[in-house]
């Protein structure tokens, strides 16, 4: 196969109603037209979808990983940020 | 009379299996790992449908025959296809230009098929016909987008669509067979499905920004249906068949 020139999509899928698109996987394509034919013939061949959304790659603005421990590792130490630190009452029902 | 519709039936089924056959020659080879998938896509929905009108035809003609008798173990004159399937792939753009008149016909054409008094046959149009509705758009999108792209890819699909033109006329023309099929409503009338296929080809050209140079008017290659084939058929069917040839009757 010869190199492509073609842009990069992500390509994400919701697999039946009710439920999120989720992220499955990228193709290139020419445009958003046919980066969604491609998706169908890749993607949805096995019945795994309803519905799909693809975006150009490079309109995806991403996290630094250089940055991971300033970001996330903060939070490590907040258990007191889950609903589950917190003891409730007897009396409180149905939370 | 019901081996004239059992030879109609073997023509729907071998139109769509040298077809099936011949996109599955790009399986690996496809210019983009997406086409790849797609033409593999297309071929796998037209071995289907050929499929069914096989397991059809075995069940009418009985006996110790099944739907593997008919591609397997049948030689090149017994083939029904029109010519315009069994020619070689060629560059994408010949395969596309290829695509864009079959896929038209079997649009307009399953659509009327589904009509059909042959309740069996309707059906079987009636499951094909959402398959090659995508195939149409796919082949359609791709001659828009390369009529209406590049000078290079301009050039190239106008020289396949003059190409392979002269094999398109073939579909419209009925034989001997089809006019029978057609008196008995099993078949539909070819010139309904001609007025339309015209329109929807003109249709795309235009957003194509292509035209058609048809230097020998309404002349057309014919013989497919009635199995005289070109010398490609021998060679597709000669891999088509090999296995089969060189240890009959093995399973796996």
């Amino acid at each position: 196969m010869s190199k492509s020139e073609w842009p990069l999509w992500e390509v994400f899928i919701r697999s039946k109603a009710g439920l999120d698109h989720k992220h499955v996987g990228s193709l290139h394509a020419v445009d958003s037209e046919m980066a969604i034919e491609n998706a169908r013939d890749v993607y949805t061949r096995r019945q795994e979808g309803i519905s799909i959304w693809v975006v150009e790659s490079e309109n995806i603005h991403a996290s630094n990983p250089d940055e991971s421990e300033s970001f996330y590792e903060p939070s490590d130490d907040k258990i007191y940020r889950h609903p589950t630190f917190y003891e409730l009452p007897d009396k409180l029902k149905h939370m | 009379m019901a081996d004239n519709k059992l030879d109609y039936i073997l023509q729907l089924a071998d139109n769509a299996l040298i077809y099936g056959h011949r996109l599955s020659e790009w399986t690996g080879h496809g210019p983009q790992l997406e086409v790849d998938m797609a033409l593999s896509n297309i071929s796998l929905d037209n071995i289907g449908a050929a499929r069914s009108f096989y397991q059809y035809a075995a069940e009418i003609e009985g006996g110790d025959k099944t739907e593997d008798s008919y591609p397997y173990l049948r030689d090149v004159r017994d083939f029904k296809n029109v010519l315009l399937v069994e020619i070689p792939n060629g560059d994408f753009a010949k395969t596309i230009a290829r695509s864009f008149y079959f896929d038209c016909f079997q649009f307009h054409f399953y659509t009327a098929l589904q009509q059909s008094s042959d309740e069996r046959i309707a059906a079987i149009a009636a499951k094909s016909i959402k398959e090659v509705t995508y195939h149409w758009r796919y082949s359609k999108g791709w001659v828009i987008k390369l009529g209406d792209g590049t000078e290079v890819s301009k050039a190239k699909m106008q020289e396949a669509l003059n190409d392979v033109w002269d094999y398109a006329g073939e579909l419209f023309a009925p034989n001997k067979l089809e006019l029978e099929m057609q008196a008995q409503r099993i078949a539909p009338d070819l010139a309904p499905i001609k007025e339309r296929w015209d329109n929807s080809i003109n249709e795309a050209l235009k957003a194509a920004t292509l035209t058609i140079t048809d230097e020998n008017g309404d002349w057309h290659h014919n013989g497919g249906k009635d199995g005289k084939h070109s010398e490609h058929l021998g060679f597709l069917l000669a891999e088509l068949q090999f296995v089969q040839r060189a240890y009959p009757n093995s399973e796996w």
